[in-house]
């Protein structure tokens, strides 16, 4: 499917600035950054949850845990789509019971790959508690779950394709809206 | 990119692609070892069935870890217990299981092209677990695996299979992928259970031991089947110990790095001494480890429905 641009919504600047504010709304909720664990949902959310951890870093003088989770082995999907084209890397960085892990992601749709990293997060031990940041709340769940840290709220249709760009992968910083076309 | 057959039955028909495909999805599986929870649940309400008409402690151990460590339902059958006994052909068996509606079968079997019969008449996915000499996909994976952990790529590197080539699946599999990886395999053993045909394979055949070792980057010994030793394709397991035998005083004559496999069961003091089968160049439990990530590998791959689209599970 060919993917027509249609909209720039975030600039690289807007997206670092949603996520300094989220990151400050972490560090808020949590009161610190005692036992606090990032972790990335692969790809997009890797990168994402790296420059968090930077701009905490810079605000408390402390470096956060950080982590990446790939959900691949936890989708509920396998008859319908087939497996995935490659399987990312999972790298919890500590033990996880009774910590306060913040998954961080692009774009929250669905909520199906929340729900599989949530199940992934139990098999790896007991978190205090599990909180999601997301870069792009887009609606449209189908599952009861709710970001805890939004960058921007976009309502759209589900027509629409939200893609939001990281350096590492896509050579620039931005979010955009368009359609696909067959 | 996934794979282009509802079945795995040999290496021969594979792609380079779809055999990297495997192997870098085992990579991912083999990382799942090392969590608190060794289990995924991706294959929940999926159902495998073992279908073992030879014995087998290894392999079949290792497919049904491989299953339940992707949560699958799983059933065992072995040959000794079963209706065959009572005259039911392989293929009334096969229906009869496959009419419970299963989702795939894993099968050992004796003779070759059991495994390619069974997959064209049934839906269900197979996977052939050893047909007679014929292949063995899955050792031949985990083998490969093994060696690109050690090698990286395989492009060039020079592997040589010690042993009764003729007789062998593994020998067989690990042929096709190899070769198709960039390998150049040499096979060696006594020229009774080395075949010159097998040069159409695309490997080379060296009968002195000494030359077939002198610069290869990793040596896979076979099993000598001893239960086939009523043939006398060797004289005795001393003499073949003596002439192919790999012990510390081969392994001089190697490449330092030269490492050291073997499929098991192993015959210490026949095909392997002691002291290398424990020694420090060999990676034999590591095959076996590896073994149960590959099965993971090609049963997840083999059990999508249709690989269309991933875009937009958000």
């Amino acid at each position: 499917m060919e993917f027509i641009q249609k909209n720039v919504i975030m600039t690289e600047k807007e997206v670092h600035r949603a996520l300094t504010r989220v990151a400050h709304e972490i560090i808020e909720a949590n009161r610190g950054t005692d036992d606090l664990i990032l972790l990335g949902i692969q790809r997009r959310g890797v990168p994402l949850a790296a420059l968090i951890s930077d701009i905490i870093e810079k605000v408390e003088n402390v470096k956060v845990p950080l982590g990446a989770i790939d959900i691949t082995f936890y989708r509920d999907d396998l008859s319908t789509v087939g497996p995935a084209p490659r399987v990312a890397a999972t790298e919890v960085p500590m033990d996880v019971t009774g910590k306060k892990v913040v998954l961080i992601d692009d774009v929250l749709y669905t909520g199906r790959t929340v729900r599989a990293a949530m199940d992934e997060i139990m098999d790896w031990g007991r978190p205090k508690i599990i909180q999601l940041a997301v870069v792009v709340d887009r609606g449209h769940r189908e599952l009861p779950i709710r970001p805890d840290f939004v960058g921007k709220n976009v309502p759209t249709s589900q027509k629409e394709i939200i893609k939001v760009r990281v350096k590492e992968h896509d050579g620039c910083t931005e979010v955009v809206v368009g359609e696909g076309r067959a | 990119m996934a794979l282009s057959s509802k079945d795995l039955i040999g290496l021969e028909h594979m792609s380079q692609e779809e055999i990297t495909l495997i192997l870098d999805t085992a990579d991912a599986f083999r990382a799942v070892f090392d969590r608190p929870v060794r289990k995924v649940p991706i294959m929940r309400g999926k159902t495998v069935v073992n279908l073992f008409f030879e014995p087998s402690t290894r392999t079949r151990i290792s497919f049904e870890l491989a299953e339940q460590r992707l949560s699958a339902d799983i059933i065992n059958f072995s040959a000794s217990s079963s209706s065959l006994k009572k005259g039911e052909t392989l293929r009334d068996t096969a229906e009869n299981i496959a009419a419970m509606k299963i989702d795939m079968i894993v099968m050992r079997h004796s003779s070759p092209g059991a495994a390619q019969y069974l997959a064209d008449v049934l839906d269900a996915s197979v996977i052939n677990a050893g047909d007679g000499p014929h292949e063995h996909p899955t050792q031949g994976l985990l083998d490969i695996m093994t060696m690109r952990h050690k090698l990286g790529s395989l492009e060039g590197k020079k592997i040589t299979i010690i042993g009764d080539i003729s007789h062998s699946r593994v020998a067989r599999s690990n042929i096709y992928g190899l070769t198709k990886l960039g390998a150049e395999v040499t096979l060696c053993g006594p020229p009774t259970m080395v075949p010159g045909a097998m040069e159409q394979l695309g490997a080379k055949v060296e009968f002195d031991l000494k030359k077939a070792v002198r610069d290869a980057d990793a040596l896979n010994i076979l099993r000598i089947q001893l239960e086939r030793q009523s043939q006398m394709v060797f004289p005795s397991n001393r003499e073949y110990a003596l002439m192919f035998g790999i012990d510390e005083e081969v392994l001089r004559t190697t490449k330092p790095e030269c490492f050291v496999m073997h499929p098991g069961p192993m015959n210490r003091e026949v095909e392997i001494s002691s002291a290398v089968a424990d020694g420090p160049r060999q990676v034999i439990l590591d095959q076996v480890t590896n073994g149960v990530a590959v099965r993971m590998a090609v049963i997840y791959l083999l059990s999508g429905g249709d690989p269309g689209s991933l875009a937009g599970r958000g």
